[in-house]
């Protein structure tokens, strides 16, 4: 489909030059808004939302902000109230923004095209759209990202895209087939679509700080939500409206939050780690309601040439909080606790012109170019990278043992349960054993 | 037994006088201070209320309130001052009501008592709680990140990056936790207290080489925001009015805002009340993060879409800011509450729009 479009994007620019010539500055002004790729003359993009939660309604949201000519066309949940506040949420916004407006997007979501059910997803990536939205909770990501690809979509995931090994050869798969079929995937790694990123990171692989000797990875924070069990729920309503403290929707928040740090150290290193030793437990989490999650982890990322990276996440108030990074080079450091600098030899600091662009609408309009220009980019293998680190770490903590990139990356521990309806039974969730677990 | 006579009869009179000259104009009260030939003398009340510390209730963390008298001054900067921006005139004389205000910027040590005692684990829990009881107070949801962005709590250090919102619940909270009316200045209140009497660009003279003393700013604050009160207050006692974190006000920001006041005429306690939508509102005092003139008694911030631009979800939090690591806020206490501010709380919920007017 992309190739099809592709050499008609071009003969489209031109001819959107030429009526930009006569037209003026109307057309002009949102020509500025994407830059070098033709804005208003292009095939409009059909957006299949999967997952209509708080962050599912962002991103669709974000779209909508992105470029111009974008369309919402369906949306697919698995819980009506999800799917009817999200539907809500997006006709207001695109009633009212000035922006999407003038970016001339709209959201078109009749009833026959708001999907409810486990395969809402499928029913979303049948419907006629071209760009599809996952934004379920991480441990549906694998089977999402398959039959997206198969269908031949192009796609911005979520991060996570995994919660398991087996999950995680999935993605792996997804990628491979993705390039052949020249598809474009964006991954909700935002950071490496932020502008202080961006420009930190480029820093560092010139040599800013000179060789990577070391780094740290924190996301240490108060408690989260949490959505106790509510009479009339079943196992499977309770689980997936408190998903966050199950590890097989969920991942630990090792896997769903700090993902976004051990992504950008791989970034910096351009590598991802080759063992892991980490500990972790359940400090203030007792109740039955936190499932069976830890609330903090420590791990030592060991990288090639014996580079170590120390990571940490919590979830407890009442504690020093520090989401960042830092990495240590021959020459000095990047931190980005406050701000974003580089120390040492070069001595520098992010100053923002004050026209950053909002690095969650930025991914999308990364995504939009590159599906316009036909220069497809795919990011399935860096965060699915990004997300076995966390997972290796997470192996680790729950074993007590050291884990392998290739132990995390060929465990047969499938967390997915082997059938998913609303009737199911699932097992109680079962909080680690450390030292008294296998690594499987 | 004269004295007691010349204060009730003196009472009477000024009673009779804002009776006669009262005028509503533009549904503003205003009344002619001296006719028009006379220029504007601002003039400070005699001080009759006293400093207090306040303890919330049943806690050891403790704030001090400065009595700030009641009086008259001349709202916004002259068209010649330094670094001055077309919001801050024309200037327009205004009238103060007496109030206490904190003799620092509030700091995380108040602020998490309240989300201790009214923070949710979703919105759909202050939904049930309004539904229990109309007046329950809410409280903000769990942030997903560290909510002092860096800066930490220690010291103690200001209160930052959460919304106009979430200040005025606390508010709310803190007035039934002590059994007095606590709220944000309006700008008027918090010009007046931040000048303190003084005309010139920042409480201290014109001259911006001597902020270093008085105030964390670009200059000096190396990034970061600082424990408050460890720079020289203003002359009414009052710390970090210039700088650290800009703060709050009640009032809505609207650029254009002191055109619409007369300049002969006194106005009296003007405020421009919040509405349902989460923007802009106006933020006072600059910040570490600004240079100089941002610093100034008159100049004028007003919150945008932006301050939350990190906000993944949609709805965007009513509570937790995300791009505003420069804006914090300090309350006040009024000494008798003006009529229409008496009962306020915040209009926003988590259906409000972002701006009143799409169009903006």
């Amino acid at each position: 489909m992309r190739k099809e479009s592709a050499p008609s994007s071009q003969s489209t620019r031109r001819d959107f030059l030429r009526t930009t010539a006569v037209a003026g500055t109307a057309l002009a002004a949102n020509w500025s808004l994407i830059g070098n790729v033709h804005a208003a003359g292009g095939d409009t993009i059909k957006v299949g939302l999967i997952g209509c939660g708080g962050r599912g309604s962002g991103a669709a949201d974000n779209v909508l902000h992105s470029a111009p000519n974008v369309k919402i066309h369906a949306l697919g949940d698995v819980f009506k109230d999800r799917l009817d506040g999200c539907r809500q949420t997006l006709q207001k916004i695109a009633a009212n923004d000035p922006k999407i407006k003038e970016l001339g997007n709209s959201v078109d979501v009749p009833d026959d095209r708001c999907f409810l059910g486990f395969d809402a997803y499928q029913n979303v990536i049948g419907s006629g759209v071209d760009y599809v939205i996952l934004a379920t909770p991480p441990g549906f990501r694998p089977s999402h990202l398959e039959a997206a690809v198969a269908a031949g979509k192009n796609i911005f995931t979520e991060k996570p895209v995994a919660t398991d090994g087996p999950g995680i050869r999935k993605v792996l798969a997804a990628y491979e087939e993705a390039n052949k079929k020249n598809l474009h995937i964006v991954a909700g790694t935002q950071r490496r679509h932020q502008a202080s990123y961006l420009e930190s990171l480029k820093r560092i692989h010139d040599g800013a700080i000179g060789n990577i000797v070391g780094g740290r990875a924190y996301w240490n924070q108060g408690e989260l939500w949490v959505h106790p069990r509510q009479t009339g729920w079943s196992d499977m309503e309770y689980e997936l409206r408190n998903w966050y403290h199950f590890v097989w929707l969920c991942g630990d928040h090792i896997v769903e939050q700090h993902v976004h740090n051990l992504d950008v150290i791989n970034w910096a290193i351009g590598h991802p780690p080759v063992r892991a030793v980490g500990m972790g437990g359940r400090q203030v989490r007792t109740g039955p309601e936190y499932g069976q999650i830890f609330d903090h982890f420590a791990v030592d990322y060991e990288y090639p040439n014996g580079v170590h990276v120390m990571s940490m996440c919590r979830q407890i108030p009442g504690c020093e909080n520090d989401v960042s990074e830092a990495v240590v080079g021959s020459k000095g450091y990047f931190q980005t606790k406050r701000g974003m600098e580089i120390v040492g030899e070069t001595k520098w600091r992010y100053r923002s012109d004050g026209q950053d662009v909002d690095p969650y609408v930025q991914e999308h309009t990364d995504l939009i170019e590159s599906i316009r220009a036909g220069k497809p980019i795919n990011e399935l293998k860096t965060v699915a990278e990004s997300t076995l680190t966390a997972i290796m770490g997470r192996m680790s903590a729950y074993t007590g043992k050291a884990v392998k990139w290739d132990q995390a990356l060929n465990s047969q521990e499938d967390l997915f349960p082997p059938k998913l309806a609303w009737d199911v039974t699932l097992p109680e969730p079962k909080v680690p054993q450390v030292g008294k677990e296998k690594l499987i | 037994m004269s004295g007691r006579f010349h204060i009730c009869s003196l009472t009477a009179l000024v009673a009779v006088a804002l009776f006669v000259v009262m005028s509503i104009s533009n549904s503003r009260v205003c009344y002619d201070f001296l006719g028009n030939d006379t220029p504007f003398q601002p003039k400070i009340d005699k001080l009759e209320h006293k400093n207090y510390v306040e303890t919330i209730p049943s806690t050891e963390v403790k704030f001090e309130m400065i009595a700030i008298p009641g009086g008259t001054f001349l709202m916004g900067s002259p068209a010649k001052e330094a670094g001055r921006a077309d919001d801050e005139g024309p200037q327009h004389p205004v009238q103060i009501r007496p109030f206490w205000m904190e003799k620092t910027e509030t700091t995380w040590d108040e602020y998490d008592l309240y989300l201790k005692e009214k923070g949710v684990e979703s919105p759909e829990e202050n939904e049930k709680r309004v539904k229990a009881d109309a007046d329950a107070v809410t409280g903000p949801t769990k942030p997903y990140a560290d909510e002092t962005f860096g800066h930490g709590r220690e010291g103690p250090r200001p209160v930052l990056c959460i919304t106009h919102h979430a200040v005025m619940e606390y508010c709310r909270w803190l007035s039934a936790k002590t059994g007095k009316t606590y709220r944000l200045p309006t700008e008027a209140e918090w010009e007046y207290a931040c000048r303190a009497g003084t005309t010139t660009a920042y409480s201290f003279g014109d001259d911006p080489q001597k902020l270093d003393e008085y105030a964390w700013y670009s200059k000096n604050a190396e990034d970061d925001t600082h424990p408050v009160a460890q720079k020289k207050p203003n002359p009414w006692g009052l710390f970090d009015m210039h700088g650290n974190v800009a703060e709050w006000c009640l009032d809505v920001y609207q650029k254009d805002y002191y055109s619409t006041f007369p300049a002969d005429k006194l106005s009296l306690w003007p405020v421009k009340l919040p509405t349902k939508a989460r923007f802009s509102h106006v933020a006072r005092g600059g910040a570490w993060t600004d240079d100089a003139p941002k610093l100034r008694s008159a100049a004028r911030l007003g919150s945008n879409k932006d301050w939350i631009k990190r906000d993944p979800q949609r709805p965007q939090s009513i509570w937790w800011l995300t791009d505003a690591e420069f804006v914090g806020f300090r309350i006040i206490r009024p000494v008798e509450e003006q009529d229409n501010l008496k009962g306020l709380r915040s209009p926003v919920t988590r259906e409000s729009p972002d701006y009143d007017n799409p169009k903006k």
